[in-house]
């Protein structure tokens, strides 16, 4: 695989698709959002089944109660807004009325993590796994292509219970091949074997961790393996600790704060049995700010270039 | 003094599932005798909120005895009307009500707010049946049930979705979004009610935050207004029957003002903020329950 010619494919814009494909057979999905259906995309749902699109206007409280309620009465509401604000002004229903209920509502926000970009830091979500992962009965899943975001959508549909999906702005390489993909819900995705190092990427930074695996084997002759954490919770220690055990080394990327993120996720699940070195990328609690989404992953040393850099350090 | 509730006779309010307006004294009889069985739980958990649930008893009781169309011995039926306890801190009086109708049985009244009981501090969805949607955090119980009604519509089911709120907890902005929202997708299958007690805990609702008028605020919002007397029968019976032909004739929701007093049926926690949820010492348990048991037995006597 030529990873620096991937084609390239918005994560939302697969989450529209997608939603439209489920909209056609299932008729109990309903889709909410919260005056951004043009960012989230969720606009493709609303202009193919009015009747089950709500824009609950700028009100993410009610527009998570309201999905709440819908589930109540046997719907599967898909929501979507920007994570900050699905997680951060609404992380009370998140938790109060839709997990601790346990109800059928799938919270999938868009504009993620860094890459939003421009609109800077009020707006960039560095926190929204940890937001998530801590609340009871919530399943949290950060999907890193159009592939693989279509298949947890559509696993997401017909899971019973409450899950979130992380989903980002930008256009992102297609990591993987529709025509031979298999989805495994729950398990951590070994996307190159390795024996010095371990990568461990989530969502966008999975690409990153592929391109640099790529440049370490070539330039420094370093075997990473690149493992792929798109189950945040459950989290597939299992897979984890056997790259860990072989490879005695972890590196944990992510477009999120290192504290009660992936690199949190990684560390705990570790801790218990197999306490290896691990070096956590992403924001060094540290909020974000404006700027491009490739010039913001330099600069808070998430791109690949990045993970080059600490891998050659750790491993020499 | 421990009172046991075994219910008391449930013919005349039978059936459930479909809208009946029972005697009057039965219904008032019922109240005094769910008051007993409340403070009853609140005493022996030594915790909860009494004057909360005291002024929303007649309210709950004129829903799930005479408006409301379910079924205790099929929780899960698909055309049952959908109530939701925004004020989740009136457990008590709902677990009473829900007990005189068949849902919960009357041993667990002992159990409330201990380890492993069905009966939590706050309504709790996964325990128990007639409860579709936990609450307890205030604000948040108007836009589920705007969230039902909208899903009810979309299966063109017959059902009615009924929302208990506190006065005080309309100081939460996201009841507001429910307004809204509740107006602009024209749910005019919902019903709200608000506790008009006036009390909250830190003291009056004027004093702490002034709600002020609400009926003409929930005018401008787009929404069919009533107010009455909250622990009137015949005004509520009215209220409701309104609500009903305008869930028919309009395409606004209703809200219906329920003016209230906390602490309803013990002198002296009537009208007391400082009895919104504390538990009664043993002297002002006995003291309370000589009381209410003397509202009973009056009723009993004059049914």
């Amino acid at each position: 695989m030529d990873l620096s010619t991937l084609p390239k494919k918005a994560l939302r814009k697969q989450f529209g698709e997608t939603l439209v494909a489920l909209g056609k057979t299932n008729p109990n999905i309903v889709v909410l959002d919260a005056d951004l259906a043009c960012s989230t995309q969720t606009q493709m749902f609303a202009d193919a089944y009015p009747e089950r699109f709500f824009n609950q206007g700028i009100a993410e409280q009610d527009l998570l109660n309201t999905a709440a309620g819908l589930a109540t009465v046997g719907k599967i509401p898909f929501l979507s807004t920007f994570a900050i604000f699905a997680t951060g002004k609404a992380w009370e229903p998140l938790r109060n009325t839709i997990c601790y209920s346990n109800l059928n509502v799938k919270i999938c926000p868009t504009h993620s993590g860094l890459s939003l970009g421009e609109d800077g830091a009020s707006h960039q979500s560095i926190e929204d796994i940890a937001l998530t992962r801590v609340i009871p009965n919530l399943t949290v899943i950060v999907p890193s292509d159009a592939v693989e975001t279509d298949a947890v959508i559509r696993w997401a549909a017909e899971y019973q219970g409450p899950v979130y999906v992380r989903l980002v702005r930008p256009d992102c390489p297609v990591i993987h091949v529709q025509e031979n993909y298999t989805f495994n819900p729950y398990t951590i995705e070994v996307l190159r074997e390795g024996k010095d190092i371990t990568l461990v990427g989530t969502g966008e930074t999975v690409y990153h961790c592929l391109l640099a695996a790529e440049r370490l084997q070539k330039d420094l002759g370093i075997s990473a393996e690149v493992l792929n954490a798109c189950f945040i919770k459950p989290f597939d220690s299992q897979t984890l600790l056997a790259s860990a055990t072989k490879t005695g080394r972890v590196i944990t990327v992510e477009s999120h704060q290192v504290i009660g993120g992936l690199g949190g996720a990684v560390c705990e699940a570790l801790c218990d049995s197999t306490p290896v070195p691990v070096k956590r990328l992403g924001t060094q609690d540290r909020f974000g700010q404006s700027g491009k989404a490739e010039d913001l992953f330099k600069e808070y040393g998430i791109d690949w270039t990045s993970i080059v850099e600490a891998a050659k350090n750790f491993v020499q | 003094m421990t009172l046991v509730s075994p219910g008391i006779q449930m013919q005349g309010f039978l059936p459930f599932d479909q809208k009946t307006r029972p005697n009057e004294t039965a219904l008032k009889t019922l109240a005094a005798k769910l008051r007993l069985d409340i403070l009853t739980m609140i005493f022996e958990a030594q915790s909860g909120h009494p004057g909360s649930s005291f002024s929303c008893v007649e309210i709950l009781l004129s829903l799930w005895f005479a408006q409301m169309r379910h079924r205790p011995d099929n929780p899960d039926w698909a055309d049952r009307d959908r109530f939701v306890m925004s004020k989740g801190h009136g457990a008590p009086a709902l677990y009473a009500v829900l007990m005189q109708a068949g849902y919960i049985p009357w041993e667990e009244l002992h159990t409330l707010r201990q380890v492993h009981s069905n009966l939590q501090g706050h309504p709790a969805s996964k325990y128990l049946n007639g409860i579709d949607v936990s609450t307890g955090s205030l604000g948040q119980g108007l836009s589920c049930a705007v969230g039902m009604a909208l899903g009810l519509r979309l299966d063109k089911r017959p059902s009615r979705v009924y929302a208990l709120l506190g006065d005080g907890e309309c100081q939460e902005g996201n009841v507001w979004e429910a307004v809204m929202s509740a107006a602009h997708h024209r749910v005019n299958r919902l019903t709200a009610i608000i506790d008009r007690n006036r009390l909250q805990i830190d003291g009056s609702t004027e004093k702490i935050k002034a709600l002020g008028e609400l009926a003409p605020k929930f005018q401008a919002f787009g929404w069919n207004v009533l107010e009455v007397p909250g622990h009137d029968y015949t005004a509520l019976f009215d209220a409701l029957d309104k609500a009903d032909a305008w869930a028919e004739s309009s395409d606004k929701p209703t809200v219906i003002i329920a003016n209230t007093t906390k602490g309803c049926g013990v002198s002296f926690m009537e009208n007391q903020a400082g009895w919104h949820g504390k538990a009664p010492n043993k002297e002002q348990f006995e003291q309370a329950m000589t009381e209410l048991d003397a509202t009973y037995k009056a009723l009993l006597a004059s049914s």
